[in-house]
């Protein structure tokens, strides 16, 4: 196997684990911060895809321009989502059952709207590529990239760094105690809810740029990017990015190296191994 | 009880009796397949229940187990040639076995939460499926077992599918309700509600979550091998999907996964529902309809179906009388034994050193407890009473040195061999089990506590009842833990502790936040139970109480014993006052 090859696969998976890192950053900061497993995040995202998609395809609006519609609409969606959490004070596991339902929903919906078929969104800029050496970077997936790196550092800065961001932390943390110090957990709550339902919308945008849209595609997701949230480590912006580049370049690697079927082994062995190992990071 | 009782068994005896006689009524093969799915699905989410719903260690990885069998029996009668009946146990050793392997190595590990053992077993399944996949075993295109002969005792082939589904089915609620009911049942609910408490109460936790994962496995593969027959045709996609898990926990969690019907009446529920849009030509909508069952499930009954429905039932035949009454007040301590301490070593603490990273606990403790004599634990906080206790109950291992129970070492062993060596022990905030009745928290650790030579002498059930009597809480026997106060819950912390029948008890802060009233009654109490022949290590805090109780006090200084000896002389050493008041006090 050439150099080139090895390179070109190594940018191609540390540009899918930008998107495993989209994805894995809303899952993560929610079952982190807010004890909320919200498998219903990969069906939203293919929502905000298809939606691109469709906005693109039939008006011809630009990805952008979708994105400026898209994403607000999912911030408001998440807030319903979570006033209905928060209304039946749903537990971490019901709240993984119950957005199961949601994204079983959501999923039949999308059949019902644009039936199973596989569509692919040819947006003018799907085929660009930056040439660097001998090595191709497509533009989409290096914007997609872009984008989760600036939300990661965005995320990891507004917890650190921010009086809003550190009260959410330490309602997390213990919400009685943190609400005896006058944080109005609930509030934050939902503002945190709302921000992870819009970072599907964002990362439903990319999905709708860079990949083949079907609903059976939401569920083939959904155990890598898991495996990404626990690698990173919870409510850690940095480490889903991270782990996301991890598992999308050795799975690339592996796809060139060895064979495509393989693929799949590596996120889980890596997360099996890790998961067993416990370091002291994770 | 029994007038109730005789109906509902003559009412399920006929049941499977016409289940059984069905396929030799001429009903169409399509009804035989339709029960048959049904059945498949009662199975599954049935031998779920028995690890997931019962001890509380979620398992995604189902379909591992699943597809363990189903491939088992591709290979074996797909390939090789094996008959197909030969190939069902076959399949069930090997899923059985899978899950021993991952579970040695998984429930080792105790920082894995709940979640993370559901994504781990869901990786498992992923990473089958990749190996199945990849190699011979399947090589990615699928096996066909339409040369597979299924004996055909039931008519047809579908008929034969048909009773084996049955039996399966039958035998997966036979073993559920036979678990939940023996003495493994009560260790997984106690291990679902609080793992480490279980364990220092005698439950063998991984012993028993190693039991249940492999009966749990071992059905789902002989599903497995059944249902490869039924389809004829095996592909890793359609074997390994996320379905098989996504249903069976939905099934559980509708139909009520802490009962052993719970899975079954959710998995019929679900399949029937699910059948009635399929044939309507609606799949999508049938799909849609049982997500939104499932959505208003969750939020409007979180406990499922099942448990209020029989909830109902039970309450009817509770309001029947007849029940039996448990003997009041009687007390009847075995020997009256020794008094006062008798000079025998009972317990004896070496050299007993803990360090936490660079934080040094302990430093060397040495003390002798002597058979039959109440020793009391005082020291400032943070002074290293609540870790001794720890230590000797197994919780924490130690550093270095030993202890030493009745001559034996007990260092190194786990908590419920400990346990079952005689020491029990109380928790300074009461842990009970949160999910069992005040009677069977008690009934638990006289099931699992203690000397095995004294269990025959009554059964769990009356031992439960009479140290509820004990101490006084006969009344709250059928009251779930959070509707009692604090007095009420350290009670049966006591109860609990006493029901094991302990050589040594171990009790920690016991009296900390009761009122003058409920100290009295605890220090008659504890008076009581060392009159029974029961030695008695306590920390306390409230020098009334110790002085009333002590033969003797240890007292402890940042994780050295400072002082022991009787209690008035020990409490006006200079030393002693120096660490509780400061040096100054004592000059």
């Amino acid at each position: 196997m050439s150099l080139t090859l090895l390179a070109q696969s190594a940018i191609g998976g540390l540009l899918l684990g930008g998107i495993y890192g989209l994805l894995a950053l809303g899952l993560s900061l929610s079952w982190g911060l807010l004890r909320l497993m919200n498998l219903s995040h990969f069906a939203l995202a293919f929502l905000g895809a298809y939606l691109t998609y469709q906005l693109g395809t039939q008006f011809g609006i630009a990805p952008w321009l979708s994105a400026l519609v898209v994403v607000p609409a999912f911030f408001v969606a998440g807030l319903a989502l979570h006033a209905l959490f928060v209304r039946f004070q749903v537990s971490e596991f019901a709240s993984m059952l119950v957005t199961f339902g949601i994204t079983i929903l959501i999923e039949s919906l999308i059949q019902w709207i644009w039936s199973a078929d596989y569509r692919k969104f040819e947006s003018g800029y799907a085929q660009e590529s930056l040439r660097i050496g001998t090595v191709f970077v497509p533009v989409p997936e290096l914007a997609a990239f872009a984008c989760a790196a600036l939300l990661a550092v965005a995320a990891w800065a507004g917890l650190n760094r921010t009086l809003l961001g550190k009260a959410l932390r330490a309602a997390a943390y213990d919400g009685p105690v943190a609400a005896a110090f006058g944080i109005n957990a609930r509030r934050l709550s939902y503002l945190l809810a709302g921000l992870c339902a819009a970072s599907a919308g964002v990362a439903g945008v990319f999905i709708a740029l860079t990949s083949t849209l079907a609903p059976s595609q939401i569920e083939a997701w959904i155990g890598v990017v898991f495996a990404v949230v626990i690698i990173g480590g919870l409510a850690r912006p940095l480490g889903a990015l991270a782990a996301g580049c991890l598992i999308g370049v050795s799975e690339s690697v592996t796809m060139a190296a060895v064979n495509p079927a393989w693929a799949p082994l590596v996120a889980f062995s890596i997360l099996i191994v890790l998961l067993l190992w416990r370091p002291r990071w994770l | 009880m029994a007038l109730t009782r005789q109906p509902a068994r003559a009412a399920a005896v006929a049941a499977v009796t016409l289940l059984v006689a069905l396929p030799y009524s001429g009903v169409a093969d399509f009804y035989l397949s339709y029960l048959y799915v049904v059945f498949f699905w009662i199975a599954l989410a049935t031998s779920w229940g028995i690890l997931s719903g019962y001890s509380g260690y979620w398992s995604f990885g189902h379909a591992a187990f699943f597809g363990a069998g189903v491939y088992t029996t591709a290979t074996l009668a797909g390939k090789w040639g094996v008959p197909f009946l030969l190939t069902v146990p076959a399949a069930a050793a090997i899923a059985a076995a899978l899950a021993l392997g991952i579970g040695l190595v998984v429930f080792r590990i105790k920082t894995l939460r709940a979640e993370f053992f559901a994504l781990l077993t869901l990786s498992v399944t992923f990473v089958l499926a990749a190996i199945i996949s990849n190699t011979p075993l399947d090589g990615g295109g699928g096996i066909y077992l339409s040369n597979v002969s299924v004996p055909q005792f039931g008519t047809t082939v579908p008929g034969a599918i048909y009773l084996l589904g049955l039996a399966l089915a039958l035998a997966a609620l036979a073993v559920s309700r036979r678990v939940l009911r023996s003495r493994l049942g009560a260790g997984l609910l106690a291990i679902h509600d609080d793992e480490d408490v279980a364990e220092v109460k005698g439950v063998p936790t991984l012993h028993y979550k190693l039991i249940a994962f492999a009966i749990s496995s071992a059905i789902a593969g002989a599903a497995g091998a059944i249902q490869a027959a039924y389809v004829g045709y095996v592909t890793v996609g359609e074997t390994f999907s996320i379905t098989v898990p996504l249903y069976v926990v939905l099934m559980s969690i509708l139909g009520g996964a802490r009962h052993w019907a719970g899975p079954a009446i959710g998995a019929t529920l679900i399949t029937v529902a699910l059948s009635i849009f399929v044939g309507g030509g609606h799949a999508e909508l049938g799909r849609a309809g049982v997500a939104l069952a499932l959505v208003v499930v969750i939020l409007v009954l979180p406990r499922g179906i099942a448990p209020s429905l029989l909830g109902r039932l039970v309450r009817r035949k509770h309001a029947a009388p007849g029940a039996a009454q448990a003997p009041r007040n009687v007390l009847v301590m075995k020997s009256p034994a020794v008094q006062t301490a008798t000079g025998r070593p009972l317990l004896i603490c070496r050299g007993v050193t803990k360090s936490f990273g660079g934080i040094r606990a302990l430093q060397g403790v040495h003390l002798q407890v002597d058979e039959g004599e109440i020793l009391a634990l005082v020291g400032p906080n943070g002074s290293g009473k609540s870790t001794l206790i720890n230590m000797i109950s197994g919780h924490f291992s130690l550093t270095s040195g030993s202890i030493h129970l009745a001559g034996a070492a007990i260092d190194g062993l786990a908590p419920h061999e400990i346990a079952r060596r005689g020491i029990a022990r109380t928790y300074q905030i009461p842990r009970l089990f949160d999910h069992l009745t005040v009677l069977e928290n008690v009934r638990l650790c006289a099931f699992f506590g203690g000397a095995r030579e004294t269990a025959g002498e009554s059964s769990p059930d009356e031992l439960a009842r009479r140290w509820l009597a004990f101490t006084g809480l006969e009344a709250k026997a059928d009251a779930l833990p959070p509707t009692l106060n604090l007095h009420e819950r350290k009670f049966v912390e006591f109860a609990r502790a006493l029901a094991a029948r302990p050589r040594l008890l171990l009790l920690d802060e016991v009296l900390c936040g009761l009122t003058p009233t409920e100290v009295d009654q605890a220090i008659a109490m504890i008076r009581k139970i060392r009159a029974g022949g029961t030695t008695i290590v306590f920390v306390e805090h409230l020098m009334r109480a110790v002085v009333a109780l002590a033969d003797r006090i240890a007292v402890l200084d940042q994780g050295m014993l400072l002082a022991l000896g009787p209690p008035r002389e020990t409490m006006q050493d200079p030393r002693v006052v120096g660490a509780y008041l400061g040096t100054a006090h004592a000059a």
